[in-house]
């Protein structure tokens, strides 16, 4: 059990039975990506051997980490930000990728090409991603495992619903297994690897707790410990992030 | 002289072993070709500083030609139209060639030595090369490459190749298995790290397997196999036989 210090600590309070309030969102300078509002091709494009709507989203965003100095070419500018990305679904059909459709997609390297350039955006610019990869739906591990490799850091949410887990009074606190699949090693040797490899979340109204996970002491004699052995078709969903700044902390409260 | 190292990791990163190997070469006054697929300059620039060797002075002195993947690629995405003399290392990302030719004449370029040079053997360190499968090249493609590299580097000019792949036991990247296995076969020494199968300990990082193929050049040679263990520090990494970390005697 953590102490109730370490919730305070981190993280922002949100409330998921509420929208946004509109003055915070006015108050911050955001841009949006929206790939079907999306003018098509503008012109002078190259041919980039990419899906397009991966090559337009690249575009974008080089465009805005430029226009706004967030690769220092602005030196006058007074106040240093990061530029904060968040990419959702990527790799669903929503992209334009149908990779997520079948084992064998039309372009099985667009994603990993897009991953790469966005890698390299983040690299010489002050900027940090998340992404959400729908895991589950894709059907050719080759490609998750090379998603992986070209991560710095990756975690991956399991959800017990749909699963024989969710019955299992072992976990019945919590909403799911979060697993720690890579961390950034950068600009060292060495990695911060945490003891703590059994972590768990839950899902509250207006928290998001990730917490170690306890076994209960054996007090019976006919109790068996259930495996943690993941379960192969589990529901999922892996995040990745890729970012110039290293993110370590174990406790993420949205 | 004349080696083919191939650095292998699995369940792990064996990215200590490239730091190493670069540090290593560039100490004992070898020209080093780097073609380093998956980091930053400035990241690679770090870790030498803190095992004593400057990337930044090795480059200026001609002594380190150093090829960073992430920003060809973005040269090739966002830059002007590239010169015909000088076509991109990366060139098969967009898609006009199929083959790594143009990565190949790139190290063949930086490594053929010219009049005034006085560095001993030359040197090609690849990190990493699993990273080109994922960029759409294909396996035949990378061993191609690879093989050029051997035959010009060790053979021809008597200098060292060091080359990074990654490797899971029950992968499913089935090009990357094709590529990984290929290079066992042809290189004269693997150093496997490899993850311990009893999952993460503090004070032991790791194994590694060092095997001298012994076999490659001499017909009835076994391979020699040794296996160590490792941990990973700030500035250096210890080695220590299996079961004898300092944590445990």
């Amino acid at each position: 059990q953590t102490s109730p210090t370490t919730h305070t600590k981190f993280g922002h309070y949100y409330d998921i039975s509420k929208k946004m309030s509109p003055e915070l969102c006015q108050s911050v300078k955001w841009h949006s990506f929206y790939l079907h509002e999306e003018l098509s091709a503008e012109a002078g494009m190259r041919v980039w051997n990419m899906n397009s709507g991966y090559a337009r989203l690249l575009q974008s965003i080089q465009r805005i980490i430029s226009q706004e100095g967030f690769d220092g070419s602005d030196p006058q500018k007074k106040q240093r930000n990061v530029l904060r990305i968040g990419i959702q679904s990527l790799g669903s059909p929503l992209w334009g990728d149908d990779v997520c459709c079948s084992d064998a997609p039309e372009d099985p390297h667009s994603l990993t090409k897009f991953l790469y350039a966005l890698r390299g955006l983040l690299r010489k610019s002050l900027s940090a991603c998340i992404i959400t990869v729908p895991a589950h739906l894709i059907q050719n591990k080759a490609i998750i495992e090379r998603v992986t490799n070209l991560s710095d850091m990756v975690v991956g949410l399991e959800s017990f619903i749909g699963s024989e887990r969710e019955t299992n009074p072992l976990y019945k606190d919590y909403h799911g297994l979060v697993h720690v699949r890579q961390i950034p090693r950068l600009n060292s040797l060495i990695c911060d690897v945490s003891d703590t490899k059994d972590l768990a979340f839950r899902l509250k109204r207006k928290l998001f707790t990730i917490e170690r996970l306890h076994l209960p002491p054996d007090l019976s004699g006919t109790v068996s410990r259930a495996s943690k052995q993941e379960l192969a078709g589990s529901t999922g969903l892996l995040s990745s992030g890729c970012g110039a700044v290293a993110m370590g902390n174990r406790h993420l409260d949205f | 002289q004349g080696k083919f190292t191939l650095l292998r990791d699995t369940r792990t990163d064996g990215s200590f072993l490239v730091h190493h190997f670069l540090s290593f070469y560039l100490r004992a006054g070898c020209k080093v070709c780097f073609v380093a697929l998956l980091q930053s300059f400035s990241h690679y620039s770090i870790v030498a500083q803190k095992l004593g060797v400057s990337l930044a002075a090795a480059k200026e002195q001609g002594q380190l030609v150093f090829l960073e993947g992430l920003k060809s690629c973005l040269d090739l995405l966002f830059g002007e139209e590239e010169q015909p003399g000088q076509p991109s290392p990366l060139q098969f990302l967009s898609g006009s060639a199929s083959d790594l030719r143009a990565l190949f004449d790139f190290v063949r370029v930086s490594l053929t030595p010219s009049a005034p040079d006085s560095w001993k053997g030359p040197v090609l360190l690849v990190d990493d090369l699993s990273v080109l499968l994922s960029l759409g090249a294909a396996p035949v493609a990378v061993l191609d490459f690879t093989h050029y590299c051997h035959m010009f580097v060790c053979c021809q000019l008597k200098g060292n190749v060091v080359v990074l792949v990654h490797s899971n036991e029950d992968s499913e990247d089935e090009e990357n298995e094709l590529v990984v296995t290929s290079l066992c076969h042809h290189s004269d020494l693997i150093l496997w790290a490899e993850g311990l199968a009893t999952g993460f300990c503090k004070d032991v990082h790791g194994q590694i397997k060092i095997i001298k193929r012994l076999s490659l050049r001499q017909a009835a040679e076994q391979d020699l196999v040794q296996i160590y263990q490792y941990k990973i520090q700030d500035r250096n990494v210890t080695f220590f036989a299996r079961g004898l970390s300092a944590a445990v005697l």
